[in-house]
């Protein structure tokens, strides 16, 4: 079930889950996705190791009990990017 | 207008009464102040369902819908409220604070047993959902946590 925003394409709305080509991860609602990268709103971010938690653990709670956001919105080059999912087809 | 500000502007109470009138046709109680909701949610017994309502798509098309499904279920909270974000501010802080071992999330769903918040349903849990996904999750819920 999508969103009013057609343009923005099937992702517009959703929180999802984009894993670089680096140890960082970043969780947000997805605003928008061009071939130029994405754009994220109420994003948090995590380094694999952050505060002693693996990208796996961080992931873990995120799917369970969502994110406190760092950023309002933060766009993710699409260079950076090595996959984009929803959060909550991880459960 | 700064982005800021827009964001800090409640929504138009016309635009969200119906999304609220749906909320107390499910027998919902509406807190509109912070006091309402300390009020509420400090009578501690029992089980109690707090629903963090919104503007957005996934609250009406499947949150709510969801929602008033899983009220149906035999087992279910003993009572249920709700703080509209976006509208009442001052409330939907006040009703996050006590959860706020969980991220803020709208929608979201909140269920208290003797004043412990012991399942959460966040947005992600509902976005992208049809309200009979939903609905099982929280009869899921439910049937674990209320008498």
């Amino acid at each position: 079930m999508g969103t009013f925003h057609d343009d923005k394409g099937e992702l517009h709305g959703m929180t999802v889950v984009v894993r670089t080509h680096g140890p960082r991860v970043y969780v947000g609602r997805c605003d928008t996705r061009t071939d130029e990268g994405i754009v994220l709103m109420d994003v948090d971010q995590h380094d694999d190791g952050q505060d002693g938690k693996t990208t796996a653990d961080y992931l873990d709670f995120a799917v369970k009990y969502g994110v406190f956001k760092k950023h309002d919105m933060l766009r993710v080059p699409a260079g950076e990017i090595a996959d984009v999912s929803r959060l909550g087809e991880l459960r | 207008m700064p982005a800021s500000s827009m964001a800090a502007m409640p929504y138009d109470p016309q635009l969200v009464a119906p999304m609220r009138q749906e909320m107390v046709e499910m027998g919902a109680a509406e807190l509109t102040t912070g006091q309402e909701v300390d009020d509420f949610l400090n009578a501690r017994d029992g089980t109690v369902l707090l629903f963090v309502n919104s503007v957005c798509g996934c609250a009406a098309g499947s949150a709510r819908p969801g929602l008033r499904v899983a009220l149906g279920n035999d087992k279910k909270p003993d009572r249920v409220a709700t703080v509209f974000a976006g509208q009442h501010a001052e409330a939907t802080a006040k009703a996050r604070s006590h959860f706020s071992q969980f991220p803020p999330s709208s929608p979201s769903a909140v269920l208290f047993r003797n004043g412990e918040a012991v399942y959460y349903m966040p947005r992600h849990m509902i976005e992208g959902r049809d309200p009979p996904s939903v609905a099982f999750e929280l009869v899921t819920a439910f049937d674990e946590f209320c008498a």
